[in-house]
């Protein structure tokens, strides 16, 4: 008997083929709320289950763009308005003594965005998560495919899709609980 | 068993496997796991690690020396202002950029070889980094006031000079480091969850644990995190290429011969990824043997960065015969003495020793595929072209201070043993580092080991 609501159904299996052709099982039964765990990146498996488009880029843009300007005005202001000095009569914005440092302010605000954007994005640090009460989860970071449906879809219940998940030929098939 | 050792094996040198065949992603994971999970602390590490601990002190003896007295314990005077400090910055920096250009360049370039060495070349570069921080720190009149290198907001209403290179090194060297941190650390997330997973015992559980920051190895964030990764090769690339040549223009943007050439940013970073490579090569070779990992950087691995140590060692070599054919075509009565002074004057042995360990040793073995895989002569080699490229820096530094325009302000330069203690110590502080590292933390890269054991069997298929 249940003691804690379930959070959801988890497939274990042998080898990426196996995951893969699951996770297009899976989506084309209908499943949208599912994920899939690997010990590497596998290719394809993330368009398998729905997840496409992805904002890091963008970040990484956004950040790069801020430091760049930031890095130029930081160096234009205090050159032009702020402190000028006159020295030979060489013009106030030398721009092309600029360019060092914006070009590093540059990188380093787009690495940093990249970063901590994809950390946000990904939701880490999470110290707990129910998929960790698998049974041999541990193997999803040595050399076992797994692949989760989670309760909360809407096509989800215990016994039909728990039949389902049999069919996809795994190793094993567990629940899990929040 | 791997393909290694002898010369007469047919699969050895370049037609060695990237991989050695057999592994399983559970035996990837096991093999490199263990060294920092499983096995008891080597008696050789901690022979290893009392050596480097020692000469780690010794900086520490000779810093604090430095900070209570002042520059004037080491060998610096008038005309020759930089000596070690400013020859041991550029060639820790130099030897950083190797495993920048090891993890991101060789991303870039998808080559597969990358995969096992890039873990230990990028915490390389931290760890060089680190060393090569030191000495513009130290280097200054008073270390204590640096941070008027900053655009902070101080009550004296002034600025750095954000026109000169050596501002433009602080904003440099920082942002190298930061990127290099970042890169290393993010690459070593899913290794950490590994550790995590794989640790019996709860204190390693619960800092990996805490370190890993609750990895699972979703699709989706791998997703994002190949993403990340890529971005972050991306942006390290042209990094590399830009510290050093910001570096190079610590000596460009002066005005005396041999230091005002537009030559040396491209001999720099050329010389850097070179002095770089042969510290890949000098700790490859020990690493492997001794923890047994001669599967994963395997004979093709050592004969790519021997290949790739001939390659800079040519441009290098360019690079010196430009300049001194410049320096005679140029009719320049300074620049032609700046170079008759390298080869005939009072560092002649300096320069010597230099054109031998750079050019004649490295150049007239590298070419032969016998000796690239030849494991103990690779070693020597590297060994042979760190003291090259220390010695070109001494070289650039002190002969073009000593004697420039006007003879009467002419000089000598000779460093004293607070000179050698800081250098030896700085050495001391890198392999400390670098030994806790492989201690520690997995020092060759598991996830991504795994991911090209994926990929070698699905081109079998």
């Amino acid at each position: 008997m249940k003691r804690h609501p379930l959070y959801g159904l988890m497939a274990e299996f042998n080898t990426t083929d196996d995951l893969l052709s699951a996770a297009h099982r899976t989506y084309a039964e209908g499943y949208r709320q599912m994920d899939a765990f690997t010990p590497f990146p596998v290719e394809g498996l993330a368009e398998a289950i729905g997840f496409h488009k992805t904002r890091v880029p963008l970040i990484c843009l956004i950040g790069g763009l801020v430091g760049c300007s930031g890095g130029f005005f930081l160096q234009w202001w205090p050159s032009v308005i702020g402190y000028p000095l006159n020295i030979g009569g060489k013009p106030y914005n030398s721009w092309p003594s600029f360019i060092p440092i914006t070009f590093e302010l540059t990188v380093l605000c787009a690495g940093l965005a990249t970063v901590f954007g994809m950390l946000a994005l990904n939701g880490l640090p999470t110290p707990y998560h129910p998929v960790f009460n698998a049974p041999r989860f541990e193997l999803a970071t040595r050399n076992k495919f797994f692949l989760c449906i989670k309760a909360r879809d809407a096509k989800f219940d215990a016994q039909k899709t728990r039949e389902f998940l049999q069919t996809l030929n795994p190793r094993e098939v567990s629940e899990i609980e929040v | 068993m791997g393909a290694d050792g002898l010369q007469n094996t047919p699969a050895s040198g370049a037609s060695a496997p990237v991989l050695a065949p057999g592994h399983t992603y559970a035996t990837i994971t096991d093999k490199i796991s263990a060294i920092v999970l499983l096995q008891k602390t080597r008696r050789g590490w901690w022979f290893g690690f009392a050596i480097a601990f020692i000469l780690f002190m010794v900086l520490n003896v000779a810093i604090g020396y430095l900070l209570i007295v002042g520059v004037g314990i080491w060998g610096i005077n008038i005309p020759v202002g930089w000596g070690f400090a400013i020859v041991n910055f550029v060639w820790w920096i130099g030897i950083g950029h190797a495993g920048t250009l090891i993890s991101a360049f060789l991303l870039l370039m998808r080559q597969a070889w990358r995969q096992s060495i890039n873990r230990f070349a990028e915490a390389m570069t931290l760890f060089a980094v680190s060393s090569a921080g030191l000495f513009p720190l130290l280097h200054m009149g008073r270390p204590w006031l640096f941070f008027w290198l900053l655009p902070y907001p101080d009550t004296m209403g002034t600025w750095p000079q954000f026109r000169s290179p050596l501002v433009w090194d602080v904003f440099a060297v920082s942002t190298y480091a930061t990127i290099s941190l970042l890169f290393w650390f993010v690459g070593l997330i899913p290794d950490l969850a590994t550790l995590r997973d794989r640790a019996k015992d709860r204190l390693p559980r619960m800092v990996y644990g805490f370190l890993a920051m609750g990895w699972r190895g979703s699709a989706m964030h791998w997703h994002r995190y190949e993403m990340a990764y890529l971005l972050l090769a991306g942006l390290a690339t042209p990094l590399v290429v830009s510290v050093h040549t910001v570096v190079s223009f610590d000596f460009t943007l002066a005005v005396i011969p041999g230091w005002h050439s537009t030559i040396f940013p491209p001999y720099f970073v050329a010389g850097a990824i070179y002095s770089g490579f042969a510290m890949v090569l000098t700790l490859a070779i020990p690493i492997r043997k001794f923890y047994g990992l001669e599967d994963f950087v395997t004979l093709r691995h050592l004969d790519n960065m021997a290949k790739i140590l001939m390659a800079t060692g040519l441009i290098v070599a360019y690079g010196y015969m430009m300049e001194t054919f410049m320096a005679f075509y140029s009719g320049n009565t300074y620049d032609r003495y700046m170079i008759l002074n390298r080869m005939t004057g009072p560092y002649a042995p300096v320069y010597w020793s230099l054109i031998l360990c750079n050019i004649v040793i490295p150049l007239g073995t590298l070419w032969s595929s016998k000796i690239r895989r030849n494991v103990a002569a690779l070693f020597v080699i590297s060994l042979v072209v760190q003291t090259g490229m220390w010695l070109e820096r001494f070289v650039i530094v002190v002969t073009s201070l000593h004697r420039d325009f006007l003879p009467s302000s002419w000089g000598m330069y000779s460093p004293t043993r607070w000179d050698w203690a800081t250098y030896l110590g700085s050495i001391g502080l890198f392999f400390t580092l670098f030994l806790l590292f492989i201690r520690y933390l997995p020092m060759i890269s598991i996830f991504e080991m795994r991911g090209l054991a994926h990929e070698l069997g699905e081109k079998k298929k």
